[in-house]
């Protein structure tokens, strides 16, 4: 069971000295946005918290993990801990699956042109667009989740920021429900993009229909209340929406939490999850990078896993 | 086998945060629902942490971060608990006392 400690202890240690539980450079943090000329800062802005960006480096963590899982080699990640002190021990586990990053990336972009289509007038904030906090924070390593706010809130405050779009259910719950326990004056509105595209009524350019299976995200749906917005989009553009057994409030955990520690129980968890979704259907939708990569991982007959933007794109984005 | 208990511990687990383990009357519905299947008993962790087992709660220190924090639990519990919460909080509490992190 070291793996705990020293796991936890080199995610905090990275979030301290390097601004993220796994540092990546700022290139590719901001890479999505390359084309698209978002202003810097503003009332509005797009915050990613890095979520989508670190995900394919949280999945090369994963499959080293679960080499060591349970194993004498498991005892390594004290040496690991000490060194990351020093050095960026991350670097050290080999790049990040290319096709991965360029989707997640993808999915970002989208994102942004559907907010633009809906009307929506935002900035970004480039390398300031700094990580929440969400899995120190669930972790239960609070002082350096404080710490972190904190820095948060004054650079959005430098910036001028009045309003947040988040673009994932655990930056949108760290800044809605926890900043403001934590922080009591954290006096930023935040609204996921979702939540944002219902809300002004964007209509799709086609609604050639299709059938898909939706898994809420934990957060979104019982965290954050994101139930009813997702469906709306779908069912505009003729979506036919299937359930699982278990969705909407009594959604049924992808596993992805459970992924930096125990690995092989997350996908114990995922394929559960996948069971009751490939029932429905042989396409899935998520609204979450975390729950996108531990279906994935848990998926094993050919389902299709695709992000909800990325989804909706087909209808309301020209091609 | 002698169990030490921590009568001060609950005073320290509140200063972390809000918790409400108390409001658990045992009933296990939250275990018959949880996705993780029996490793993981909040209603057992509740009462070691009401009772200052601290040495039970370091035991226990893999099925208190193994829960996913999904709140599943949490829409069927009879008594309100807030399960994910309190379950977070115990893992404030083995970061600050236990691993010094
Ligand atoms: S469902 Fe609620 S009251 Fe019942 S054991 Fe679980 S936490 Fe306790
Ligand atoms: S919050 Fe934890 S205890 Fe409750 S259902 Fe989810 S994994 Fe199980």
């Amino acid at each position: 069971m070291a793996q705990i400690k020293e796991v936890t202890k080199i995610l905090v240690d990275n979030l301290k000295l390097r601004g993220s539980v796994l540092p990546i450079s700022q290139e590719a943090a901001t890479k999505w946005a390359k084309d698209l000329n978002l202003p810097k800062g503003g009332d509005t802005i797009l915050y990613t918290g890095n979520m989508y960006q670190i995900i394919p480096y949280i999945n090369k963590l994963v499959k080293t993990l679960e080499l060591f899982e349970g194993t004498f080699f498991m005892n390594f990640t004290v040496f690991g801990r000490m060194a990351n002190r020093f050095v960026n021990v991350s670097k050290f586990m080999g790049g990040p699956n290319k096709e991965e990053v360029k989707t997640f990336n993808n999915t970002l972009t989208n994102m942004a042109k559907l907010l633009q289509k809906s009307g929506s007038k935002f900035g970004y904030l480039y390398e300031d667009d700094l990580y929440a906090g969400a899995l120190t924070y669930d972790l239960g390593a609070d002082d350096v989740t404080l710490a972190q706010a904190k820095k948060v809130y004054e650079n959005l405050k430098k910036h001028g920021v009045k309003r947040v779009i988040t673009v994932d259910p655990h930056t949108t719950h760290m800044l809605r429900e926890v900043y403001p326990k934590i922080l009591p004056e954290f006096d930023i509105v935040v609204k996921s993009y979702i939540e944002v595209l219902a809300k002004r009524g964007l209509n799709p350019l086609n609604n050639k229909g299709g059938e898909v299976a939706i898994h809420d995200s934990c957060v979104y749906a019982r965290h954050e209340n994101v139930v009813g917005e997702p469906r709306e989009l779908l069912s505009k553009a003729g979506v036919n929406v299937k359930e699982p057994f278990e969705s909407k409030k009594i959604t049924f955990c992808c596993g992805g939490p459970a992924e930096s520690l125990f690995p092989s129980k997350a996908l114990e968890v995922g394929k559960k999850r996948m069971a009751q979704l490939c029932k429905e259907c042989d396409h899935v939708t998520v609204m979450c990078p975390i729950c996108n990569a531990n279906l994935k991982r848990s998926a094993t007959n050919g389902t299709k896993i695709t992000d909800f933007a990325d989804y909706i794109s087909e209808f309301y984005l020209e091609n | 086998m002698t169990t030490r208990v921590d009568p001060g511990f609950m005073k320290k687990v509140k200063g972390l945060g809000d918790q409400n383990m108390e409001m658990c009357f045992n009933c296990s519905k939250c275990t018959a629902i949880c996705p993780m299947d029996t490793n993981l008993l909040p209603r057992s962790l509740f009462r070691y942490a009401l009772l200052g087992m601290t040495d039970k709660i370091k035991a226990e220190q893999e099925s208190i971060y193994s829960c996913l924090l999904c709140k599943l639990c949490e829409e069927s519990c009879p008594r309100g608990v807030k399960i994910a919460d309190n379950v977070r909080l115990l893992r404030s509490y083995l970061n600050r006392d236990v691993f010094n992190i």
